[in-house]
């Protein structure tokens, strides 16, 4: 099957990257080759995908995430990010007008979803307090009428249609004089399902839209569609200048990249997802799911999520234990710098570091002066790192040599690491039922004030 | 043609004279509706040269621009590809293949790849005329909205127009109005429809149809049934316990399932087709919808990786607006942007 393993694949693609000590704009960009496969196996139209990658590529090519310790997994969030805002924030809303009935238009293509829609939407304002008018609006197709009669009659909610002679325009006009005589607060008109490039077709929706003036007009796609979405959703929105979007039969396995195409050509937002046949199957939407299940990284995602808190909780364990043994080092002080400085965020790892993090909050890193710490301690024998208590005076000058530095630098050095062992110890202390807690009181974190 | 597709051809002999005749007939009928300009076969005609049309200038231009082979010709053709929702891997597949070709028979001129590219498209769709004569049922499966039942009515007045008995059964018992759906449709075509109420069991409609349709003696049986999605397992399991009614009680009439597939689908419509071939194992697909802009290149990934042929193509809401699969013309239409 297609969509099976890529998850993995990416992953997989990720992962090879994380064992490069470096990682080089060559290799983010094969990276984000696998990204745009995921995304047009998802059927995201092409041009889409195309114009988001570059967009993620400026990002994902920053030293943020070209030195950070889990490079994909940037990556990943990166785009996952951007998915998401380009889907735009969930608005599930339907403002009601001030002067009702507020009136929704449903259109699309055929077969889309429209007159299932038009019932779940009407649960929808009922559940709401309103008292929608249906209206059969879709002249052509056989049955359709019925359909709608019949969704009307289980919701026990009145069915305007004027049979299948009339002209929709007509229909439509006087099912709005009919829910002003009748006190209907809503209004939802079920338009037949045409082609995008019908003409004719097109021209109708026009005319129902200057005679009775939608307060919504709202496109019906279906999740499953492929690259045409955009041509489909470009031209009903040239055309009537759609408010939103309802994406319908979620409730497959669709990866739905309909939606961010939808999204990307129109801007407009996708308020309603439908995720079943019962007329309660109507679900606000979420964009960030969807960015998920789109890359298919639904479990990739909560992976790292997990992996992350594992991280977390391993450091703090190991971390804890040193801190009550009192036997942090200056090894261990490498260890911790290596890591931070392989993250891309210095300051997201020393949050990770229970009780440190508040702390932190406005601190500046100086890269230079990291790279004189890292090449101070690496000039210490083993020995010297984990008592540094034995470094004296010509230990100290070799040391210095050794790394390209002053004497007066390994002196400050271990003066702080001195400072930041006692600090260590106190929290410690302080905390015997473990570190989950904020750290209280104390002064700057001496090693980097 | 539906008879050789479904088994209600006539005798061998005739098939040659027969179509001859039918070649007339698409000029006749194209003359005599050529006004109203909706014949299917005026139609036809008028979308075949079209795509070709479009074909030849849009493949040519874009090969015209490169007076050698090199990757950005390749990268086109990528494109061109997925955006006819081939879907990435058959793409490459593809593409790698005529790269292949291209280094072994040392091909320096674009223009050739056009012809292998086609050759190997074909050769992936590799259509097998079914050529049989029994009495059929045909269980008509497919998600919501797919064109299950439009297609129905289209299929059953193409083989009223061959002077056959056709039966319809509403096994759709579950959407709002679908039983009065398939009644309109019966009776634009003329043909009965066996019905039970809204509600009721599909495999029992099935049930029925099948027992009447022996009795008659009817051709060709179609039933209808109720879109739902591949993975909604409850009803792929009612859609089975259906097919097995039907083929339990079919007696001598044969038992095929046409697979429903909008073409606007993406690459989901893999997912479709697998999952209906394992619950009811599909023998034929019907693409509906190509009178849009969607190409439907996905099934050729389907036809591949799955083996299912694709019969019957939709090109429009009316009776008259069904085709046979033509892979060459499909090919063409590929792309024709
Ligand atoms: N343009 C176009 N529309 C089609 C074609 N085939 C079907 N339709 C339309 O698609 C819509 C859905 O068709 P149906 O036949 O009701 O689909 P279905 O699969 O039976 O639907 P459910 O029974 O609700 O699952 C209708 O509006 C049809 O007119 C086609 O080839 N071209
Ligand atoms: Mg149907």
């Amino acid at each position: 099957m297609i969509f099976e393993g890529l998850a993995e694949k990416l992953q997989d693609t990720f992962d090879k990257l994380k064992g490069k000590g470096k990682l080089s704009e060559k290799d983010v960009k094969s990276a984000l080759r696998e990204v745009k496969l995921a995304l047009l196996e998802a059927d995201v139209n092409f041009k889409v995908v195309k114009n988001f990658i570059s967009k993620v590529e400026e990002r994902a090519v920053g030293k943020e995430v070209l030195d950070s310790l889990t490079p994909g997994q940037q990556v990943i969030k990166i785009v996952n990010e951007e998915l998401t805002d380009l889907m735009g924030g969930a608005q599930s809303k339907v403002e009601y007008a001030s002067d009702p009935p507020t009136v929704i238009m449903l259109t699309g293509l055929q077969g889309a979803g429209k007159t299932t829609t038009a019932g779940k939407l009407a649960k929808k304002f009922i559940k709401d307090g309103k008292d929608p008018l249906l209206v059969a609006a879709d002249v052509y197709r056989p049955a359709a009428i019925k359909q709608l009669q019949v969704l009307g009659e289980r919701l026990d909610q009145p069915v305007f249609s004027m049979g299948d002679k009339q002209d929709p325009v007509d229909i439509t006009k006087a099912a709005i004089s009919r829910a002003e005589s009748n006190g209907n607060d809503v209004v939802i008109l079920d338009t037949a399902g045409r082609l995008h490039i019908d003409e004719e077709l097109m021209d109708e929706l026009s005319q129902i839209k200057a005679a009775v003036v939608p307060d919504e007009i709202l496109l019906v796609v279906d999740s499953m569609t492929g690259q045409d979405a955009v041509n489909v959703a470009d031209k009903f929105d040239d055309t009537l200048g759609i408010d939103g979007v309802v994406l319908t039969k979620l409730d497959g396995d669709a990866r739905g990249g309909a939606a961010l195409s939808i999204s990307s050509v129109t801007g407009k937002p996708i308020k309603f997802a439908g995720v079943g046949e019962k007329l309660e199957d109507l679900e606000p939407f979420h964009p960030d799911r969807m960015a998920s299940r789109i890359l298919g990284m639904g479990d990739v995602l909560s992976l790292i999520e997990k992996a992350e808190e594992e991280m977390d909780q391993k450091k703090a364990q190991e971390l804890e234990e040193k801190l009550r043994k009192n036997e942090f080092t200056l090894e261990d002080f490498m260890d911790q710098l290596e890591q931070v400085r392989n993250m891309g965020s210095f300051k997201e790892i020393l949050n990770m570091i229970p009780g440190v993090g508040n702390k932190i909050k406005d601190l500046d890193m100086d890269e230079g002066q990291l790279d004189k710490i890292e090449a101070i301690i690496s000039s210490m024998t083993k020995e010297e790192k984990r008592d540094p208590e034995m470094i004296k005076g010509s230990r100290r000058r070799r040391i210095a040599n050794g790394s390209g530095t002053e004497v007066q630098d390994v002196n400050r050095l271990l003066k702080q690491f001195k400072q930041t062992q006692k600090m260590m110890k106190q929290v410690g202390d302080m905390q015997k039922g473990g570190l989950g807690g904020k750290m209280g009181g104390g002064g700057n974190f001496p090693f980097f004030g | 043609m539906l008879k050789k597709i479904f088994g209600l051809g006539s005798d061998e002999e005739e098939e040659e004279k027969e179509q001859e005749e039918v070649e007339e007939e698409i000029e006749e009928t194209q003359e005599e509706d050529d006004d109203d300009g909706k014949s299917l076969f005026g139609r036809l005609k008028e979308g075949l040269s079209k795509t070709r049309d479009g074909f030849v200038s849009q493949l040519e231009s874009l090969f015209r621009s490169y007076d050698k082979i090199n990757e950005e010709l390749y990268e086109d053709l990528e494109e061109i590809l997925i955006q006819a929702d081939v879907g990435v891997q058959t793409t490459m597949k593809l593409v790698d293949d005529i790269k292949e070709k291209a280094r072994e028979e040392k091909i320096k001129d674009p223009n050739k790849l056009i012809n292998i590219l086609q050759d190997d498209i074909l050769e992936m769709l590799n259509q097998t005329e079914e050529d049989d004569e029994q009495p059929t049922i045909l269980m008509v499966v497919g998600v919501n909205g797919a064109g299950k039942t439009t297609t129905i009515g289209k299929i059953a007045q193409r083989a009223k127009q061959d002077d056959k008995d056709v039966l319809l059964a509403a096994g759709d018992t579950f959407r709002a109005a679908a039983i009065e759906q398939l009644e309109a449709w019966a009776n634009k075509v003329g043909t009965e429809v066996i019905s039970h109420q809204e509600g009721a069991d599909s495999a029992a409609v099935a049930y029925d149809a099948v027992q009447s349709a022996k009795s008659k003696e009817t051709d060709l049986l179609i039933v209808d049934t109720a879109g739902r999605l591949h993975t909604q397992s409850n009803l792929m399991d009612e859609l089975e316990k259906v097919k097995r009614v039907i083929e339990k009680e079919s007696g001598p009439m044969k038992v095929e399932v046409l697979l429903v597939l909008d073409a606007t689908t993406g690459q989901n419509a893999v997912s479709q087709a697998k999952l209906f071939d394992e619950a009811v194992d599909v023998d034929g697909i019907a693409l509906t919808k190509l009178d849009g802009t969607a190409k439907g290149g996905v099934v050729i990934a389907i036809r591949e990786e799955l083996g299912i042929p694709i019969r019957l193509i939709g090109v429009g809401e009316d009776l008259e607006d069904l085709q046979d699969f033509e892979p060459e013309s499909f090919v063409d239409a590929l792309f024709d942007f």
